[in-house]
């Protein structure tokens, strides 16, 4: 579905991001997982567009994603959930999910796609004339999945979900990214909550210092030493 | 003693109830302004000169091309906002990532263009549609009709923003915009368009205030001189960008300059204003609507 | 170093020189024009470099130029006295509009929109006294009786006036290189980068902007009083309002903000296209002038921010230097 062959990128002189070759399959959910200032956060940037790639290529389901403009990347079916959940603050629950259905395919089935955020999240229901900005953590993090789900998109790239919640939180947070799976839609996580994410995801990559260090099955890397003595802490 | 306050009063309420119908013409020019800063983060300080712009395409259509006023203003209302559209495209896209002053100070570049336009293309003379509306008389006091309409319709304008603002995703986009553009193409939002919309509504409103200003004031120039100065100090008052607080300001500024004006000349009355002005900076240093901690 | 010293010396004598070689009038009375406003741009650039970008100073011009003309019409004091009291008078003006702005941290669109205003309100106040500065129509200060024109700062002689601005415009250029090597600039230049850092620091913000803006204030109105005793006629739109600040905004980007001669390469730039305006035009050139200062402003904002000396010695700065032969 999502392809990534040797790109690089970063922020003016300073690369962030040296030669990534990724892939994520329809109906997977695959992780990267890895330190602070890997690249992490650059990695998703690059995939929805925030900023662009030097060198290298981004398909999705075949088509060109650095050829398409930033604001038309929702329409190939990636929405971005970013790092620290970016909700707009003064507006209410209901106008940020409104947001997420920006695009003209997207308000054509606003009500349909209402109802199955607010099924998902009931509680979003409940706080949907509150400002976003008074919501507690969990309930923004579900606000912000929500508002990506609006678009109705194929693949969802979260941003370091479990980033400044409460552990009791953040067991949920993991729960819900299992509901969503379950629903068919294809995941891409970033976290360093390595232990967390290696639960729900089906692979996984190690993202050191901009470049990939080693991939596999879950499995695979829970078993994998450098994985268990620098994230697992066994 | 008693004739003399009771003419007193009468004169007093009707200098506070025109007060208050100039606070709805005022209001929608902040909220024109406020909306701009507000979006893009850019000062217009010639947004006094798009009203004059306005009002000269009034007086050309309805006095030297005869078409009648209700059909004239809304096409004054599109030229502006076209305007408006055009000031963005030409001069402040190509200096978005430039320091906002720059953009400022370029915007006074186009005050000069302009108003030296304006005397280029239309003299120094003042102008007037030669429309006299009657006067309403209450008792002893006496409004006129042209001050009522554009109290109505200045509020009537401001409604429909309101409601454009709340209910369309294009109204929601552009509050969405203020608060973080950073993540709009996330929700695949061209903020590069929203500017330009944002700007022809902050046209809009300007076009909207000269066709019901231009009912109560001849056109001249510098005429953008005698209301953009109070605009600003009410946008700064209610805190740029802050819808109340500019709706707020603007009624608390028209008092202040209807009721000045009872006692001298309606200079004097913004000299008051003026004066208020920096004695609530020393009360309300952060805007009219801010908590003191 | 020396070397520069020599030049500006050099440079200085021939402009003193100059009247008494060279008589035509029109041309020294453009020459007097433009240091007078060379000397009203440096005043602006002296708080407009750090940052403090005010649109009030038509209105400390404004201030200048009618205190004095009304001292001396109405109490018959000598603009000798007159002119100090009105910069008096206009840095009282600034102190109260820019305490409140510095105190309460007012900057950025802030202040520029304060000051706008405060230029607009001083138009006001002179065309709303109208019985005594003669409103839109203008201000004549009175002619003085033949004998006393050295009391009343009235000279029919354009080499006096050349001679009077020249030293204005030295005094002006003085200051601001003082300024520019004072610990002032170091202080202020780092309020313009962050003001609570500054604070932090031990920079006592709002004493440093204050003193900085009296100054540039002062200037300002010496300026407006100087040109009203040229002159002998103001308006309240040739040295007071919005349109007198934004010109010299304009006059000082398209010289350079940075440059001790910035200002005065703007005053050039602008009063000899004013002046080709009119002779080209003739009196159809009313408005044509401030068309191209309008188009001329957003061009060189968009294109050429440093103004056109910071951008040539920006250019020659970055050209390899020739290696030196000792």
């Amino acid at each position: 579905m999502l392809e990534l062959r040797s790109l690089d990128a970063g922020y003016g002189s300073f690369q962030a991001l040296f030669g990534i070759n990724l892939e994520v399959r329809a109906g997977e959910a695959v992780g990267v997982i890895g330190p602070n200032g890997a690249g992490k956060t650059t990695l998703m940037r690059v995939i929805s567009g925030l900023i662009r790639p030097t060198e290298g290529s981004i398909t999705m389901e075949g088509r060109d994603v650095v050829a398409t403009p930033a604001h038309r990347i929702v329409d190939l079916g990636i929405a971005h959930v970013p790092e620290n959940r970016r909700l707009f603050p003064r507006l209410t629950v209901d106008d940020n999910l409104k947001m997420g259905a920006y695009m003209p395919g997207a308000r054509a089935k606003y009500a349909e796609r209402l109802e199955f955020v607010f099924d998902l999240f009931p509680r979003m229901k409940e706080r949907r004339s509150q400002m976003a900005g008074t919501l507690s953590g969990g309930e923004q993090q579900m606000c912000a999945i929500g508002r990506a789900l609006m678009s109705d998109p194929k693949l969802l790239l979260l941003d370091e979900p479990s980033a400044g919640l409460a552990p009791v939180v953040v067991q949920q947070v993991f729960e819900l990214v299992k509901r969503i799976r379950s629903g068919g839609l294809t995941v891409l996580i970033v976290e360093q909550n390595v232990q967390q994410v290696l639960k729900v995801v089906d692979r996984a990559y190690l993202l050191e210092a901009g470049t990939i260090r080693a991939s596999g099955t879950s499995e695979e890397m829970m078993k994998n030493d450098t994985i268990k003595q620098a994230y697992l802490g066994v | 003693m008693q004739a003399f306050l009771d003419t007193f009063d009468i004169y007093l309420l009707e200098a506070v109830v025109n007060g208050i119908l100039l606070g709805g013409v005022l209001a929608l020019l902040a909220l024109g302004l406020n909306l701009i800063f507000g979006v893009i983060d850019v000062t217009w300080i010639c947004y006094a000169e798009l009203v004059m712009i306005g009002m000269y395409g009034m007086y050309y259509m309805v006095q030297v091309f005869g078409l009648p006023y209700w059909a004239a203003a809304p096409i004054a209302i599109l030229q502006v906002a076209a305007l408006g559209a055009a000031l963005h495209y030409i001069v402040i896209a190509p200096l978005l990532t430039a320091p906002p002053i720059n953009q400022l100070l370029a915007t006074g570049g186009v005050l000069f263009i302009l108003q030296s336009f304006a005397t280029v293309a239309f003299g120094i003379d003042f102008r007037n549609l030669g429309i006299r509306l009657p006067v309403l008389a209450i008792g002893d006091m006496h409004f006129s009709y042209s001050r009522l309409l554009a109290f109505v319709a200045a509020l009537l304008g401001m409604l429909a923003i309101y409601f454009f603002m709340k209910r369309t995703y294009t109204g929601t986009a552009i509050r969405a915009v203020a608060q973080d553009r950073q993540i709009m193409s996330l929700m695949g939002v061209d903020t590069k368009r929203i500017y330009l919309i944002t700007s022809a509504l902050g046209g809009a409103l300007a076009g909207l205030a000269a066709c019901l200003l231009v009912l109560q004031y001849d056109v001249h120039p510098f005429v953008g001189l005698s209301f953009g100065p109070i605009t600003f100090l009410i946008c700064v008052l209610g805190g740029l960008g802050n819808f109340v607080g500019g709706f707020i300001a603007a009624f608390v500024f028209a008092q202040i300059i209807s009721l000045g004006g009872l006692y001298s000349d309606l200079e004097w009355g913004y000299v008051l204003a003026f004066a208020f002005f920096i004695v609530m900076m020393f009360i309300r240093p952060a805007g009219l609507l801010a908590r003191r901690s | 170093m020396n070397s520069r010293y020599a030049a500006w010396a050099v440079g200085l004598a021939a402009l003193i020189a100059l009247p008494f070689v060279y008589r035509e009038p029109y041309h020294l009375h453009i020459l007097v024009l433009m240091l007078i406003w060379s000397f009203a741009y440096t005043s602006w650039s002296i708080m407009g470099r750090f940052g403090l970008v005010s649109l009030g100073h038509g209105g400390f011009m404004g201030v200048g130029a009618y205190v004095t003309a009304l001292l001396w019409n109405h109490l018959d004091i000598t603009p000798w006295i007159g002119i100090p009291l009105s910069m008096v008078a206009a840095g009282l003006l600034a102190l109260v509009v820019a305490y409140p702005c510095f105190r309460f941290r007012i900057t950025g669109h802030y202040f520029v929109l304060v000051t706008l205003a405060l230029s607009g309100i001083v138009l006001q106040v002179i065309t709303a006294t109208r019985d005594y500065t003669g409103g839109s129509l203008g201000y004549t200060p009175n002619r003085a009786p033949s004998g006393q024109g050295l009391l009343a700062l009235q000279f029919d002689d354009k080499t006096t006036w050349y001679l009077i601005a020249l030293g204005v415009w030295v005094v002006g250029l003085l200051i601001w290189r003082w300024v520019d090597r004072s610990m002032s600039r170091y202080a202020m230049e780092a309020i313009s980068e962050d003001e609570d850092a500054a604070a932090a620091a031990g920079v006592n913000v709002t004493a440093e902007k204050l003193k900085i803006t009296l100054i540039s204030a002062l200037m300002t109105a010496l300026a407006g009083a100087l040109y009203c005793q040229y002159q002998m006629f103001i308006s309240p739109d040739t040295v007071s309002g919005i349109a007198v600040s934004l010109q010299m905004v304009f006059a000082v980007i398209v010289g350079g903000l940075y440059v001790s001669l910035g200002p005065t390469i703007g005053a050039i730039i602008t009063i000899l296209l004013a002046e080709g305006l009119r002779i080209g035009f003739g009196t159809k050139a009313v408005g044509w002038d401030n068309l191209v200062y309008g188009v001329l402003l957003v061009v060189f904002i968009i294109f050429l921010p440093k103004g056109i000396l910071g951008s040539v010695l920006d250019k020659l700065k970055a050209q390899p230097k020739k290696p030196k032969t000792t």
